[in-house]
């Protein structure tokens, strides 16, 4: 099979910059430690989260270590809890994992601005975990479609400097 | 014997066409056939229509720029209506069409049965009549029907009965469309025990087979979950894994899209061009890897979802950027085979020739300008892949604006312009209001531009697709390029353009259709002439498609076994989620 010699060129450009593609994926994965939401955060009841081990009562949580929290989100048709009614608050300089699921269909779960993004799935947690170095105010908002009020689901995460973080707000 | 097309006398097939002056158009020697492609070209034109003018509202509704059409709540029917219509009827009621003009034209004999032919043209139309009734009920308030799921019907959302019931006939009818295809091929094969399969054949062969392995997924998920479910046989999914047989299928499906402009692309491009295909080898190559890659690759619309192992999305993730490289391929083709033709037509200079192209050719146009813009949505669409930074862009207006330029142009935009030069053949008709045509391709490219640029930004600030309003209460969008105001400009103007092209193009073929047959020339002609490099430079086993068929499957096997099989273990229905009628 005769395959032009410019042709040979482009198919070897091509292949090289898809391997050098799926390296920097690789990199980013293991050099740089950014982990994709995965199945560790276990099932739920879809009907029942937080009767599950693997979720709590929607909330703050303190984590296994100084500086690290847990948060508790449960998406439900058109609200965040928390984040809706009431803005997650957090202290800066945390590391922070967030536990997100759904009540009742599938929701997104996005902090504008950032890479944190997953998908709210019943029956299944959705494990985030990321730092957060400065204080700083975030929108959250559905970012799949929900129902008829989709356009309505959205809340508000706050940062503040540590001073201000009060320890009474954590479960 | 170098001549893939037919099994008639080719040289006979060029002098009668040349002397007779175009009158004998496709219709006159495939009049089957040629129905059967009108048919399936007007559902889809029709499909395009409606789908543009809800593509308009949507549009100027979600960047306030004009309000009160639809409400809010019902910009979600409009949203499904817009999805369903444009994605699955306009595209693949296009595709059904050429692909079977393009089996008697590459085989050079009739389809086997005109009733089977026409049954299954009215079972897919049938099938898109209900689901398009299911959506359209819910703008309706006295119509107990409503399926406002939007393209995706993710479970556990319920859509009406009518809505799955519909496209579960839509999907049998596109398999016993490739049935009728294969079945055309097989007779000719025991006509012609030693030639290699033509081209186009080839393309139709490879693409079917890969709907039969990407279509088994959304088959099971409608007939076993979503359609019980909605009779209230069954009472609840697991939406993870009834999402998961949606994507399987969601992926492929985008191929499904783009196959008939790569078909158009490879086989009818160079034509226009004036010059010749540079390689059928290749062309083969690549629709060998489209059916190998395609589907296991539907967990990359999963990275972010839980209950998925980060493992298989890496696979999906390594296939995907492999996938790249029969697009790459095509790149090179397409290109080469334009500047071979013209420089055919006196075209000189490293990219002086690029002025010898037809451009006031509308099918010419179309189709160069798609591709461009295919390149341009490629490259968003390695973002996409990349599992990490697609955190940034997943379910943001990013995710539209590179489909607007991947599907809804390089697809569709093809698709126009191929109609452009097909729709007389197929009719006897000279294509009317030329001038129209020919500036409808360079509408759009504009209008797509607007768009599709000012989406991919806003995605960038974290604006999420699919939604009905612009803003929110608690926070302000923060963009890196540009205000959000301009960027709403841009799409409410992109967009307006996009429908008045789109209603430009069915204008057009509506005029076609309606005039007589017989006034004046055709203007164009079906002979497509041999490739530079034609099938015998081949491997045989390139035609081998029972081969590729098995290593596709495998390959599907390998990056879906275990994680469907991890999601059925617990229980086929557990976790257990009841439904949410919409």
């Amino acid at each position: 099979m005769h395959v032009h010699r410019y042709e040979r060129m482009w198919l070897v450009a091509a292949l090289a910059l898809i391997v050098l593609f799926i390296g920097t994926v690789t990199y980013g994965a293991v050099g740089a430690g950014y982990g994709m939401v995965d199945a560790t955060g276990g099932e739920v009841d879809p009907t029942n989260p937080t009767a599950s081990d693997n979720f709590r009562e929607p909330g703050v949580y303190n984590g296994s270590e100084q500086n690290h929290y847990d948060v508790y989100i449960e998406a439900v048709q058109f609200a965040f809890v928390p984040g809706t009614s009431e803005p997650v608050r957090l202290p800066a300089n945390s590391t922070v994992t967030f536990h997100v699921t759904s009540g009742d269909v599938i929701h997104g779960f996005e902090v504008v601005g950032t890479n944190i993004n997953t998908m709210a799935v019943p029956g299944q947690v959705a494990t985030v975990t990321v730092e957060f170095d400065d204080p700083g105010e975030y929108g959250l908002v559905c970012n799949e479609y929900c129902g008829s009020g989709h356009h309505s689901m959205e809340g508000s995460l706050d940062v503040v400097p540590p001073a201000q973080f009060n320890e009474s707000e954590v479960n | 014997m170098a001549h893939p097309h037919t099994s008639e006398q080719p040289q006979a097939y060029e002098a009668d066409e040349t002397q007779l002056k175009d009158r004998l158009a496709f219709i006159d020697r495939y009049p089957n056939a040629a129905r059967i492609t009108r048919l399936s070209f007007s559902v889809s034109f029709t499909a395009l229509a409606i789908g543009a003018l809800l593509g308009i509202i949507q549009a100027l509704h979600r960047t306030n720029v004009l309000r009160g059409i639809v409400s809010s709540v019902d910009y979600y029917s409009v949203l499904t209506g817009h999805g369903v219509l444009l994605a699955l009827f306009f595209t693949i009621f296009f595709l059904t069409g050429i692909f079977t003009w393009g089996t008697s034209k590459s085989l050079g004999r009739e389809l086997q049965s005109p009733r089977f032919s026409l049954a299954w043209f009215l079972l897919m139309l049938s099938g898109a009549v209900m689901t398009s009734t299911a959506i359209f009920g819910g703008l309706v308030g006295q119509i107990p029907f409503s399926a406002d799921v939007l393209y995706t019907f993710y479970a556990p959302l319920q859509a009406h009965p009518l809505f799955y019931a519909g496209l579960a006939a839509w999907l049998v009818g596109t398999w016993l469309a490739g049935a009728d295809w294969f079945r055309t091929y097989y007779h000719w094969r025991q006509d012609n025990p030693d030639e290699r399969i033509p081209l186009q054949m080839f393309m139709i062969m490879t693409t079917m087979l890969m709907w039969y392995i990407a279509t088994l997924g959304v088959a099971v998920e409608v007939l076993v979950f979503l359609l019980p479910l909605s009779l209230g046989l069954i009472e609840s999914v697991d939406p993870l894994l009834t999402r998961t047989l949606f994507w399987f299928f969601g992926h492929p499906v985008v191929y499904f899209w783009l196959m008939p402009a790569y078909f158009a692309w490879y086989t009818v491009l160079p034509k226009l061009s004036g010059g010749r295909l540079f390689s059928d080898p290749l062309a083969r190559v690549v629709f060998i890897l489209f059916l190998l890659l395609s589907t296991p690759v539907g967990f990359h619309h999963q990275y972010a979802d839980p209950g998925v192992p980060e493992g298989f999305k890496f696979i999906a993730m390594t296939n995907t950027m492999f996938l790249l490289l029969p697009s790459f391929l095509t790149a090179f083709t397409v290109v080469a085979s334009m500047e071979y033709g013209a420089r055919q037509r006196g075209g000189t200079g490293y990219l002086g020739w690029l002025k010898s192209l037809p451009w006031g050719n509308p099918a010419f146009a179309g189709c160069a300008l798609a591709g461009m813009m295919f390149a341009a949505g490629g490259f968003s669409g390695i973002i996409n892949a990349g599992m990490n930074i697609n955190s940034l862009i997943h379910n943001t207006l990013w995710v539209p604006g590179h489909f607007h330029l991947t599907v809804g142009t390089a697809s569709a935009l093809t698709m126009m312009a191929i109609s452009y030069w097909l729709y007389p053949q197929i009719t006897g008709k000279r294509l009317q209001f030329y001038g129209v045509a020919q500036i409808q391709p360079y509408i759009w490219f504009i209008g797509m531009g607007l768009m599709s640029n000012a989406m991919h930004r806003a995605g960038l600030a974290g604006v999420p697709r699919r939604t009905a309003e612009p803003q929110y209460q608690q926070f302000d969008f923060a963009p890196v390029l540009g205000s959000m105001s301009e960027m709403r400009l841009q799409i409410a103007i992109g967009g307006s353009l996009l429908t008045l092209g789109a209603l430009m193009f069915v204008f057009v073929m509506a005029g076609t259709w309606m005039a007589e047959r017989g006034r004046g020339r055709l203007r164009v002609d079906s002979h497509l002439p041999e490739p530079i490099s034609g099938a015998s430079d081949s491997p045989r086993v390139l035609d081998n498609v029972k081969l590729w068929f098995a290593i596709a499957v495998v390959l599907v096997a390998i990056a879906y076994g275990f994680p469907i099989y991890s999601m059925v273990a617990d229980g086929v229905f557990s976790p257990a989620a009841p439904p949410f009628p919409v």
